[in-house]
């Protein structure tokens, strides 16, 4: 478990003093996955280094594990990283040793017998799926391949935490869905919580179950993933959203109903949960007296929910549509007639 | 030619003793001032502002001699350590003092030349600062601190020819008593193809032993 209490941290530079991070309050429980996404310079890496002291917080309080860090001695502190892994988004792999030598490296620093040690590194190296690279230099390997061996090297001490600075940001979106992949299954099978910072709504999407959005060094908005997906509160929470769930109208459909002004009925449905399982349009058209037109869809699964909006056009009399509306009210899935936008 | 094969083959050895010895005792003195330098700067590992300020401006200080003139001031110094100023035990003594802060340097930028992340990685992991100079700065670094090396010896090499012309014996010596002030110029010939023999070969045997480390 980790907890931030009112954790502030300003950075000195050049005689300014840069506000990175102005009283954060948060809390991440045991085994989850939790995302924290912002824009460049919102206090992401500020934030996620202050878990393992890599930076020391100006005020306020980080606990780990019910340790109150900033209390700790060096030692102590020590002792606490071996229980904290972390992933870099370049990697940080140790360029002169192979890639049984990077992974082996807190171990190494542990002083474990080499027996032990050796034993370790393959069946994490098995787990990454690198076995075969063990004997290579990491300049031998792809970027994927890379954070596979930094995960790996990561999870080497069995951590109970695992923390991801933009662990995916230099690689590209298949090899990103891959190593999300390989983090939820560490999640899974060893139960690690995992924070993960990002600025990819995707990447949140993806893995997490939980996400907060930062700006401007405070938390402005948290929840589940899929609250905050569903029904995001502030605009860079909205804007974040929309960069995943294309929820805008393409210029096409758009041009149509600036066309057809007033000639036409469309609507947008929302499908959350459930509803977006009932075979909603066949039931209203065998039900009423219209025709629908299907003009744009998009649905996708949220932590196993599905989740999206269809845009359909009625054509019918004004009675039977406001018939239809009322049904659909009357099921609790949200509809709403869009206005054309001027552009 | 004023000079014999035996003369040559005496003096080359006097000057490897000299650069050997020297170029050992100011890695001795210059490796751990270079990590000192890197691990006290701000930001760094073992943060120190006092003793870096102190150990940056000694060292520039014998940085801004020029060798010619600390050769001649160095030679109470030397008397005291090594009982006599001339000799080639005697040459090394300046020859350390050139040299080890100049290693200094060179190891300084070599050492900070590593990945920051790297250290970063060491840091997260709870490395001790000892574990992190042992087993993450010096092993990223050491191709690039054996290019170092060996400038430093091929600049001990130029040195010792100067260390030699004060009395130190070696190859600078021969040229200067022989070449230049007999006008002797066969010899002087000789003696600088020895030299530029010599410098080649280290330049050649420190690239291959950095590339053999960094395995491209
Ligand atoms: N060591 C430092 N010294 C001075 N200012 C810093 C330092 N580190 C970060 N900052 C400043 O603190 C603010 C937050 O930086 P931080 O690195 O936490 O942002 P971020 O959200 O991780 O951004 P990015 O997505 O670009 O990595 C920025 O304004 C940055 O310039
Ligand atoms: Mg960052």
């Amino acid at each position: 478990m980790i907890e931030f209490q009112n954790l502030k941290k300003v950075y000195e530079s050049g005689g300014q003093q840069v506000h990175a991070l102005n009283g954060i309050d948060l809390k991440i429980n045991k085994g989850e996955i939790f995302g924290v996404i912002g824009f460049s310079g919102a206090g992401k890496s500020s934030l996620i280094r202050c878990v393992n002291l890599l930076e020391r917080p100006t005020s306020g309080k980080v606990i780990v594990d019910g340790h109150e860090l900033t209390s700790l001695s060096v030692k102590e502190v020590r002792e606490i990283k071996k229980n904290i892994g972390m992933v870099f988004q370049h990697f940080n792999l140790l360029n002169s040793k192979t890639v049984f030598a990077n992974v082996a490296m807190p171990l190494t620093l542990a002083k474990l017998p080499k027996e032990q040690i050796k034993k370790r590194v393959l069946e994490l190296l098995e787990f990454v799926g690198l076995e075969d690279k063990a004997d290579n230099y990491p300049d031998q390997l792809s970027g994927g391949q890379k954070q596979r061996i930094g995960i790996a090297r990561a999870l080497a001490t069995q951590p109970s935490i695992l923390l991801c600075d933009e662990a995916t940001s230099a690689l590209d979106p298949q090899t990103t869905s891959s190593i999300l992949q390989l983090l939820k299954k560490i999640n899974k099978e060893y139960n690690i919580t995992i924070l993960i910072i990002t600025h990819e709504m995707s990447v949140i999407r993806e893995i997490c179950d939980k996400v907060a959005v930062i700006e401007g060094g405070e938390i402005i908005e948290e929840g589940s993933v899929f609250d905050v997906f569903s029904s995001p509160k502030t605009q860079t929470a909205k804007n974040f959203v929309s960069t995943v769930m294309n929820d805008q109208l393409p210029d096409s459909i758009n041009e149509l109903i600036q066309k057809h002004k007033g000639k036409q009925k469309i609507f947008r449905i929302n499908f959350v949960g459930n509803s977006a399982g009932q075979p909603l349009l066949s039931e209203l058209a065998k039900k009423f007296d219209i025709d629908i037109n299907v003009l744009f869809g998009n649905i996708t699964e949220l932590q196993g929910t599905p989740f999206g909006n269809l845009i359909v056009e009625f054509q019918g009399t004004d009675e039977e549509i406001k018939k239809v509306l009322a049904y659909v009210n009357e099921k609790n899935i949200s509809i709403k007639e869009v206005i054309a936008h001027a552009s | 030619m004023l000079v014999n094969s035996e003369q040559i083959i005496e003096a080359i050895i006097e000057t490897i003793q000299m650069v050997s010895f020297s170029l050992l005792f100011s890695a001795i003195l210059g490796i751990p001032l270079g990590i000192l330098l890197v691990v006290t700067r701000k930001g760094h590992l073992l943060e120190n502002v006092v003793i870096f300020n102190v150990l940056n401006g000694i060292i520039n200080i014998f940085r801004s001699v020029p060798f010619i003139i600390l050769l001649v001031a160095m030679i109470p110094v030397t008397r005291f350590i090594v009982g006599s100023s001339i000799g080639t035990a005697a040459a090394v003594v300046p020859l350390v003092f050139y040299a080890g802060p100049y290693i200094a340097r060179l190891v300084e930028n070599s050492l900070l030349e590593v990945d920051p992340g790297v250290l970063e990685a060491a840091e997260a992991m709870g490395a001790t600062p000892w574990q992190v100079i042992s087993k993450f700065l010096l092993p990223e670094a050491l191709s690039s601190l054996v290019l170092a090396l060996t400038i430093a010896t091929i600049g001990l090499v130029g040195a010792s020819a100067m260390a030699g012309a004060v009395g130190g014996g070696g190859i600078g010596d021969l040229a200067i008593t022989y070449g230049y002030q007999r006008f002797d110029t066969i010899t002087m010939f000789i003696t600088v193809a020895i030299l530029i023999v010599i410098v080649q070969g280290l330049q050649s045997l420190g690239n291959i032993l950095a590339k053999k480390i960094r395995r491209r």
